[in-house]
């Protein structure tokens, strides 16, 4: 099978089996199984702290599960060996939710590094890459910058032009939306299609953003939080999860403050990681919700 | 406690796996990130080490002379600053200095970096963090810490001919043959020998705690005050037992 070449529509591109995950008593993700398969924009959703980025980094193999499996081109990344995984990790692209460029090195230089890294080609070539994948996501004349001479929604597109920058054909996405205008939002949702219809990748991507999820998804999971914390609670196409029976899937579709999300005392079951607090008593339901958007 | 170390020996252990068998892997070292390491490491450290030993110099020559001169026997100046700054200060001074601006800022470096997820961004583009960012910095300190003692020998006992030359009236030529006679060139080698232990064992607590920051800022912070202590404290104790192993 080689890199570009798409994978038959019987066998998945990544597959998870009753992922299981422990910090500590807590229990992150609780039997977690889906498939991907090429060609797919796969979102996983949920709620603050519902163990999405959590499942992303399974899958990108820097976590190890407490159980479970996950097979990603057809092999086991749980107990593969570090030089293996180091192989498998050239056919993937992964965008960072905090972006996650080098510091010490400029936004092209970032851009340039798995070219440099990974290819043989020379440095008139790589220059003109890097250059067409700033161009890509609106950042042409940026490459001589530093990441902290840039905003937060530039590092972000940066470190998207970083994981394509091989044309990788599974591209992983944490929060790639988060923190950019409406504008830069539409123009990574239409690159992220583009990858998808034209180039012919597989996307997964970690997102809240409602109007991300129903644009460029095909395939949609949902996490629970509270009492069904790390558990998929809602699984489909745009339409079905649209269509959804399960409360709290039409109540974070909705970003409706008060519904089954929400327990009897209409508190939000997940208060606790959005305001960081254990006593509730002293915050009142008002106060949650004017801290939403 | 008994996780830092666990940390430590695994760090110790891939340094090995990179400087010695992934060269032959085709995987060699990464030349061009050394020299900058061994600039921002070792060049940069030369001014501050340079006046530290100039006054460690200076100072030993005084105190000896006043000690001496009772005696009528400051003719063994010279030889006390030298034998003294080669086989211990020079070598203990130059750490010190090393742990302070470098040891401390390649821990805050890597925990800023471990922290704000791009060590784990190059291991997922596939670059392994111990090609691309410790073995450059291990092998700039290990080469560096070396030179950076002869710099500091050299410049000590200039402070100490300072003191001898126009303070005790002895020529430039009696000073130098007087600070020869009693030093050899083992005792050099040995000067030497303990300036690159001290550099590894710099190099790899600061490292290993680097790479094991967490909790953003704060864990940065702690982390890098934990480096320099440990680094400090174990210099002390390894440059105590090198002097018990090979002059007692």
């Amino acid at each position: 099978m080689t890199p570009n070449a798409p994978d038959s529509a019987a066998e998945p591109l990544i597959e998870v089996n009753s992922l299981v995950r422990h910090f500590g008593k807590q229990k992150v993700l609780d039997g977690v199984s889906f498939k991907v398969y090429a060609g797919d924009t796969f979102i996983i959703m949920g709620g603050s702290g519902c163990g999405k980025s959590t499942l992303l980094r399974h899958l990108i193999g820097t976590e190890k599960p407490t159980s479970g499996s996950i097979k990603i081109f057809g092999q086991e990344i749980t107990t593969m060996r570090a030089e293996a995984l180091q192989k498998l990790r050239g056919r993937y692209g992964m965008l960072f939710q905090s972006g996650a460029l080098l510091q010490s090195l400029t936004v092209a230089e970032n851009v340039a590094l798995p070219l440099v890294e990974h290819t043989q080609l020379d440095a008139g070539l790589i220059d003109t890459v890097v250059k067409m994948k700033l161009e890509q996501v609106g950042l042409t004349g940026h490459g001589h910058k530093k990441p902290s001479e840039i905003s937060g929604g530039m590092k972000k597109r940066a470190a998207l032009a970083r994981a394509l920058a091989l044309d990788p054909p599974l591209v992983f996405s944490d929060e790639p939306t988060a923190g950019l205008d409406p504008i830069m939002t539409a123009v990574v949702d239409e690159l992220t299609q583009r990858l998808t219809q034209k180039i012919g990748a597989t996307v997964v991507v970690v997102t809240h953003d409602m109007n991300s999820v129903f644009r460029i998804g095909t395939r949609i999971i949902m996490l629970g939080t509270g009492p069904n914390q790390g558990k998929i609670i809602a699984a489909g196409t745009p339409e079905e999860i649209k269509a959804h029976p399960n409360p709290a899937v039409q109540q974070f579709i909705n970003g409706d403050p008060e519904g089954d999300g929400t327990d009897d005392s209409g508190e939000l079951l997940y208060r606790e990681t959005l305001l960081g607090i254990n006593d509730t008593g002293k915050y009142s339901r008002s106060a949650i919700q004017s801290s939403k958007p | 406690m008994i996780e830092a170390f666990r940390q430590y020996f695994a760090l110790c252990g891939s340094l090995l796996y990179w400087l010695f068998a992934a060269p032959f892997r085709g995987k060699p070292w990464r030349i061009g990130h050394t020299f900058a390491q061994i600039v921002r490491i070792g060049v940069h450290a030369v001014p501050m080490s340079a006046l530290t030993a100039l006054t460690i110099g200076v100072v030993l020559a005084m105190q000896s002379a006043a000690q001496l001169a009772k005696l009528g026997a400051t003719v063994y100046v010279p030889g006390l600053v030298s034998s003294s700054l080669i086989r211990e200060l020079a070598p203990l001074v130059t750490a010190v200095i090393v742990i302070g601006r470098s040891g401390s800022s390649v821990t805050a470096e890597l925990g800023t970096m471990k922290v704000s997820e791009e060590i784990e961004a190059l291991e997922v583009m596939a670059i392994p963090p111990m090609s691309y960012l410790i073995i450059p910095r291990f092998l700039a300190m290990v080469i560096m810490m070396p030179l950076l003692t002869v710099f500091s020998i050299y410049v000590g006992l200039t402070g100490g001919w300072l003191i001898g030359h126009y303070s005790l009236n002895m020529s430039t030529a009696y000073f130098v043959s007087h600070a020869l006679q009693y030093v050899e060139l083992s005792d050099v080698g040995i000067g030497l020998l303990k300036s690159g232990i001290f550099g590894v064992l710099i190099v790899t607590i600061a490292c290993s705690i680097g790479l094991n920051v967490s909790g953003g800022a704060e864990g940065v912070g702690l982390a890098t005050t934990r480096s320099v202590v440990v680094s400090l404290l174990s210099v002390f104790i390894a440059n105590a037992v090198l002097t018990a192993l090979f002059f007692f």
